[in-house]
């Protein structure tokens, strides 16, 4: 297995980007700009249709003066960084115990009958990815996808496939609770936290 | 100083030391794998648990410095058990394949296997498989062996000053591979082998050839570069079938370089193994007394001053000593050991590396001057990098501008640099007048030119306006890259009084020039000059030859090798010289003979005495004897061309190199990328 | 139970504005200046009357914490690091504090890191957290611009920065010194120690790494007095704290209780009790994964907090309750866990690195019955190996629920073994 993909086109930041870059390298101290590798690397995936390339990998390193062999270690550490394409939408699905408990292999079974695909693939229309990752920190609304920069939560086999629906339309799905709740209180309104505070 | 108790016994330890060192100390034996002396602590192993009182886990003796009052055990139920685990660990994804393994019988996975491990295994999920990776022509890998330890890793970053290496994915998926598997572009990678706890990284060349038990182990010297590697030669019958570092620790410490590790092919090929004398204008093997009467009739009345001769790079003392006293009798003063036209002189500090290797780690500022000392002497470039790691090192260099592994202000290209150093004009001279032991290394790409003496002269200026000269330090450096060629420099191998210099002696106005060993001369303007060229492979001396002398190889003769610190060495003889060849003094003593100019020693005991007589400290092997400062160089003017370093091929330096098919491939693989750029990614 | 007004995360849901006006408006940034005047000193001795102990799992006393900071630089700066690499499965606390009060945060920020004469603090957040460190982001910049943080922060005199940094993906960097080293740009690899970050963190310098929630709930603590924090709960485990009950239960939530909280109590009144009652109840990860499981019986009396929890062979973690019914495959739950300590290790060290894995597959096997019941004790002893031989502590995060897993459900993985035997002979 290759360890990176080589398109043979340049990759560079836009001037938008490099201004961000520079904000980021400025974060830390003189000197210390291998720290600004891992916001780099998002940055640039984020540029380069949501993955890394060599090229882009390469140009992070040159960069910020970080030898290649440690920005690929840093790119294959880190489970956030694809080194291969991904569909328009990358989907993140929860396997970890408190979204298992709740149905995620509900989930699981909706990419694989709806869209045909299993962790790692992509549709052949490159609209969607799967990759099952492990929790991701938002276990009283499970189970959770990740869609992209958003999260997707008390999902259900029915709610999933709408938002897929949505998605696959082009239209926006909203974001959050697919259920009637708000955000992290329990479903059905809050119990607590109901006495007035100083918001007006 | 912390004192502390080790399995009952109370040891006093240096500040800084760790728990492991102190168990050492106090005679307990601490397994380990990623441990390393010369690398950085990983602690990830963790073989070398312990148990501390007080502590409510068993601590990583590697990583634990040593404390006042600690009570350690490092033989307790819990210990063993401890390492019973680790070891289960490292073994439950490390093949079972030792009879087909190179490690096999110098394994320490193996050894420990045997001392720490339980015996038997409960793993029976699928071992995990990893693909090889390509390190290039040197370094075999079988990577499902690897044990993760990062000795490799480390090496690579921290000694190496190569950044290739790494360990990408995570987990069990961590794996150990070069930038895209791009061979690993480094003069000290074969060290990766040595350090290599397990079978993961093998050496290529060697794969599959010998098992350790069958080889005969002689500890000698390197002959491939002038820093004296300490070596030791495994051979087979009569076969070298490799070498391998030896520590010492003022010298090479563990390491060696890629070519004196892997040239070793090149002692089987391309080998003279009969005399050989010209006869219709063509090269003809020949007995010993035809090749020695051809030679006796050329020089029979012939005027010493028609005669010449010239000691090549890798020319041991003895035959050095030899050829100067048979050019003595023959009433010559045309001898010269410098053949690439070096201008250096007699004066001892004049042409030693004074600070000497380990020096270089006491200095505080460096000016390096028309040198690569990564190729030159990749050894001392580890030792200059070292000393960087360290910090507060400024280092300077004039010359070819070259990644050299380590950072460094780029001064200019030639003489006119150096002298804006040498007049105080140039910022860095600042530098050497602040720093309290700064250093000068001056390449033969600086002195091996026409106006070399005066380039000379300028560096000694710098030495002495900059105070790099005192009671207790001698910062004045000489690097040199042939092994010869202190040795032959001490012996006086210079031209005498009316004498002619190496390139006047290859501008055939002689009659007869001997070469021993001379393979890196310009044979062009030879004409009808006799040469004799005595020495171990077929390349440019002997191409030229009328008669041929087959001598030994480095590996092939007991000798005395003198470093460019000035330090003799004693190398030793591990195989014998192939066919006809014999070891070089007794070929020129019978030629000696033959000549009726009969040299005065019949054995090596005897010329070695006639070698310590002309210099002393020949006696004195392994010491490096201080030189007193003297006056050396000649101020003139100079030239304004820049310094070209005297290696274009790090690979390709001398007639055994050159026969090694192993050179072969890793020029292939690396010199084209070397002249390229200087950035640290390649 | 808890009273709201003392309640600490009032925007707990994100019912109000999070952003400043809304902040100020719940009393965050009100005088912070007083709070700075108190002194280095008496804050870290208000933080440790009040008896916090870390939000982030392993409970250590936060002033004491804060203690071990150099009082005097010997030219290197200080610095706070804040660690939002909420990635505990079962926890999405910190996530509720930076979406939805980042102010509380960034308040705490400035209080702790004056405590430790730190220069600037670091929040390092996991990269998932995309929206929640927007908002933050947008925290910080209305910080800066009101002047409460930077230069002559709030007015105090004393200068303090603060930054975010996102994560990409990995648990491990939850480990103190494996976020320091992901902070400077590396693989978060644990370090050793020592050295200990006080004395050698981030970039060399001396570091305190404190999670969200202890930093978030500091100047709330110096406001109120530390009375009255260590007025609630019981001696050495006071305060509130933030709870995360998921699973099966009724009504999964996150819900801000006092220490010591009954755990049916918990359950029942915030999250709509158990699935299918009380009764059917069959296990709770009481304090996110990585400690031992607790069999409803001893559920039934447990008190949430460090030392109840401790004594009964557990922990409170990160108070992540993750609550499963009968309908629970229990091994596979656990196998799950085992998963992702697989998938998480960072491969440093040996057993971590080999043992993770080997005790995987051995779960799984467990899952279909494929096993011998001698293989059981044999998965004792292997997570016995990686527990305390590991550079850092996931080694023993991944052996815990295995061992909760056997220390209470036994006789269902030997049963599971036996029926797939009897299956396989039939």
């Amino acid at each position: 297995m290759s360890q990176v993909i080589e398109t043979g086109k340049a990759f560079e930041f836009t001037p938008e980007n490099v201004k961000k870059a520079k904000v980021f390298i400025a974060k830390y101290p003189k000197g210390r700009q291998q720290s600004a590798v891992m916001p780099l690397l998002d940055l640039a995936q984020r540029q380069n249709e949501n993955w890394l390339s060599k090229e882009a990998l390469e140009y992070v390193g040159k960069f910020l003066d970080v030898p290649y062999m440690r920005v690929l270690e840093v790119a294959t550490f880190y489970t956030m960084y694809n080194l291969k394409p991904v569909g328009k939408y990358f989907l993140q699905l929860c396997r970890t115990t408190p979204c298992w408990l709740r149905g995620s292999d509900d989930l699981e079974a909706v990419c694989k009958n709806k869209l045909g695909i299993s962790s790692g693939e992509t549709t052949e229309d490159g609209m969607f990815s799967l990759l099952e990752v492990e929790c991701l920190g938002a276990c009283v609304n499970a189970p959770v996808v990740q869609i992209n920069d958003d999260f997707y939560e008390d999902l259900n086999a029915e709610n999933f496939e709408a938002v897929l629906d949505k998605l696959a339309k082009g239209e926006e799905a909203p974001k959050g609770p697919q259920i009637d709740r708000i955000n992290s209180a329990p479903e059905g309104g809050p119990k607590t936290l109901l006495e007035k505070t100083g918001d007006a | 100083m912390p004192t502390l108790t080790v399995d009952g016994i109370e040891v006093t330890v240096e500040p800084g030391t760790t728990v492991l060192q102190a168990c050492e100390e106090a005679g307990a034996e601490i397994p380990r794998f990623c441990y390393h002396e010369r690398l950085s602590i990983a602690g990830n192993c963790r073989m070398c648990l312990v148990e501390m009182e007080k502590a409510p886990k068993l601590i990583a003796s590697c990583a634990m410095p040593a404390g006042d009052g600690m009570v350690i055990h490092t033989n307790t139920q819990k210990v063993k058990e401890g390492r019973e685990g680790a070891m289960e660990f490292l073994l439950i994804n490390h093949p079972l394949d030792c009879p087909i393994c190179d490690q096999g019988g110098e394994c320490d996975l193996q050894d420990q296997s045997m001392a720490y491990g339980s015996g038997n295994s409960r793993y029976h999920e699928m071992k995990r498989a990893v693909a090889e990776k390509n390190m290039g022509p040197l370094i075999k890998t079988t990577m499902t062996r690897c044990i993760h330890c990062t000795r490799c890793v480390r090496f690579a970053t921290e000694v190496a000053g190569v950044e290739d290496l790494g360990a990408i994915n995570r987990g069990e998926n961590m794996e150990i591979a070069t930038y895209l598997e791009q061979a690993l572009d480094s003069e000290l990678s074969g060290n990766i082998i040595d350090l290599c706890p397990v079978g993961a990284l093998t050496s290529k060349p060697y794969a599959f050839a010998a098992r350790p038990w069958e080889l005969s182990k002689t500890e000698s010297i390197d002959a491939l570069d002038a820093v004296g590697a300490n070596i030791r030669v495994d051979s087979r019958g009569k076969e070298v079938m490799r070498i391998l570092p030896r520590l010492h620790e003022d010298v090479n410490e563990e390491w060696l370089s890629d070519r004196s590790r892997f040239s070793y092919d090149g002692l089987k090929t391309q080998r003279l193994d009969t005399p050989y004398v010209r006869k219709d204008g063509k090269l003809q093997p020949a007995s010993w007394s035809e090749a020695f009467e051809a030679i006796a009739a050329k020089l029979d009345g012939l005027d010493g001053a028609k005669i010449g001769a010239i000691a090549g790079d890798l020319v041991c003392t003895e035959s050095m000593k030899a050829l100067k006293d048979l050019m003595d009798l023959l009433g010559s003063p045309n001898i010269d050991c410098r053949q690439d036209g070096a201008a250096l002189s007699a004066v001892r500090s004049g042409y030693l590396f004074n600070s000497t290797i380990a020096g270089i780690e006491a200095a505080d500022a460096l000016l390096i001057v028309g040198s690569n000392p990564r190729h030159e002497a990749a050894l001392i470039n580890a030792r200059i990098r070292k000393r960087w790691k360290m910090g507060n090192f400024p280092i300077a260099l004039v010359g070819e501008q070259r990644d050299l592994g380590y950072g460094h202000e780029y001064l200019g290209a030639g003489p006119a640099t150096l002298a804006d150093v040498a007049s105080g004009k140039h910022s860095f001279a600042k530098t050497l007048k602040k720093a309290k032991r700064p250093m000068i290394i001056v390449g033969q790409g600086a002195l091996s030119r026409s106006d070399g003496a005066a380039v000379l002269a300028l560096a000694k200026k710098i030495a002495d306006n900059f105070d790099l000269v005192s009671d207790d330090w001698n910062g004045f450096n000489v690097l040199h890259t042939a092994a010869s060629r202190v040795g032959g420099l001490d012996l006086g191998l210079l031209p005498g009084e009316g004498g002619k210099s190496a390139s006047d002696l290859l501008d055939g106005s002689l009659d007869v020039l001997f070469l021993l060993g001379a393979d890196e001369i310009d044979t062009s303007k030879l004409g009808n000059s006799f040469v004799i060229y005595q020495g171990s492979h077929g390349d440019v001396g002997a191409s030229v030859a009328d008669v041929i002398l087959p001598g030994a190889a480095y590996t092939e003769k007991d000798a005395i090798w003198v470093n460019t610190e000035g330090r003799p060495q004693l190398g030793r003889r591990a195989i014998f010289p192939p066919g006809d060849a014999r070891e070089d003094w007794t070929i020129l003593r019978a030629l000696s003979e033959k000549l009726g100019k009969t040299l005065p020693y019949n054995t090596l005991a005897e010329l070695r005495a006639a070698m310590i007589e002309a210099a002393p400290h020949f006696a004195d092997i392994d010491v490096v004897t201080p030189a007193p400062w003297g006056d050396f160089g000649v101020e003139g003017a100079t030239e304004d061309s820049a310094f070209v370093n005297p290696i274009t091929d790090y690979y390709l330096t001398n007639p055994i190199s050159r026969s090694s098919r192993i050179m072969a491939q890793c020029s292939a693989a690396f010199s084209k990328v070397k002249t390229e750029g200087t950035g640290t990614n390649g | 139970m808890l009273k709201d007004k003392d309640r600490i995360f009032t925007n707990l849901y994100g019912i109000h504005d999070w952003k400043l006006a809304g902040a100020k408006s719940r009393g965050i940034w009100d005088n912070t200046k007083a709070l700075i005047e108190m002194g280095q000193d008496g804050i870290i001795d208000a933080i440790k009357e009040s008896g916090l102990r870390g939000r982030g799992g392993a409970g250590f006393p936060t002033g004491l914490k804060w203690s071990f900071m150099p009082k005097e630089s010997d030219g290197r700066p200080s610095y706070l690091v804040v660690n939002a690499d909420e990635s505990e499965p079962g926890t999405c606390k910190d996530r509720e504090i930076m979406r939805f009060d980042p102010h509380r945060l960034l308040e705490g920020c400035l209080v702790a890191g004056f405590a430790m004469r730190a220069v600037a603090a670091y929040i390092y957040i996991r990269g998932e957290f995309v929206q929640e460190a927007i908002n933050l982001e947008i925290a910080i910049q209305e910080a800066y611009e009101d002047g409460l943080i930077g230069k002559n922060a709030s007015g105090s005199g004393y200068d303090f920065d603060i930054y975010l940094h996102r994560g990409a993906g990995a648990y491990i960097c939850g480990e103190e010194t494996a976020l320091i080293e992901s902070l400077e740009g590396n693989k978060g690899q644990p370090r050793l120690k020592p050295p200990f970050p006080a004395n050698v963190g981030v970039w060399g310098c001396p570091s305190t790494v404190n999670n969200v929630e202890s930093i978030a709930v500091a100047p709330e603590i110096l406001r109120r007095g530390e009375g009255w924090f260590s007025g609630l709960g019981r001696p050495n485990n006071t305060g509130t704290k933030l709870f995360c009950i998921s699973g099966h239960v009724n009504k999964p939530c996150n819900v801000e209780e006092e220490m010591g909280i009954p755990l049916k109590e918990l359950i029942e009144k915030h999250a709509g009790g158990v699935r299918g009652g009380w009764d059917n109840l069959l296990a709770i990860i009481p304090g996110g994964s990585s400690v031992p499981l607790l069999p409803k019986e001893i559920c039934d009396t447990m008190l949430m907090d460090f030392d109840s929890l401790r004594d009964a062979q557990s922990g409170l973690g990160t108070a992540a309750v993750i609550v499963m019914d009968k309908s629970t495959d229990v091994i596979r739950a656990i196998e799950r866990l085992s998963h992702f300590y697989k998938h998480e290790s960072c491969g440093q060290c040996t057993p971590c690195r080999e043992g993770t894995g080997w005790m995987w597959r051995v779960m799984q096997r467990l899952v279909s019955g494929d096993a011998e019941v001698e293989e059981i004790d044999m998965l004792i002893n292997v997570s016995k190996r990686i527990e305390g031989h590991t550079i850092c502590a996931l080694g023993d995060a991944a052996a815990w629920p295995i061992q909760g897993l056997v220390r209470h459900f036994r006789p269902v993985i030997e049963e599971r073994i036996k029926s797939r035997k009897a299956a396989r002979a039939a």
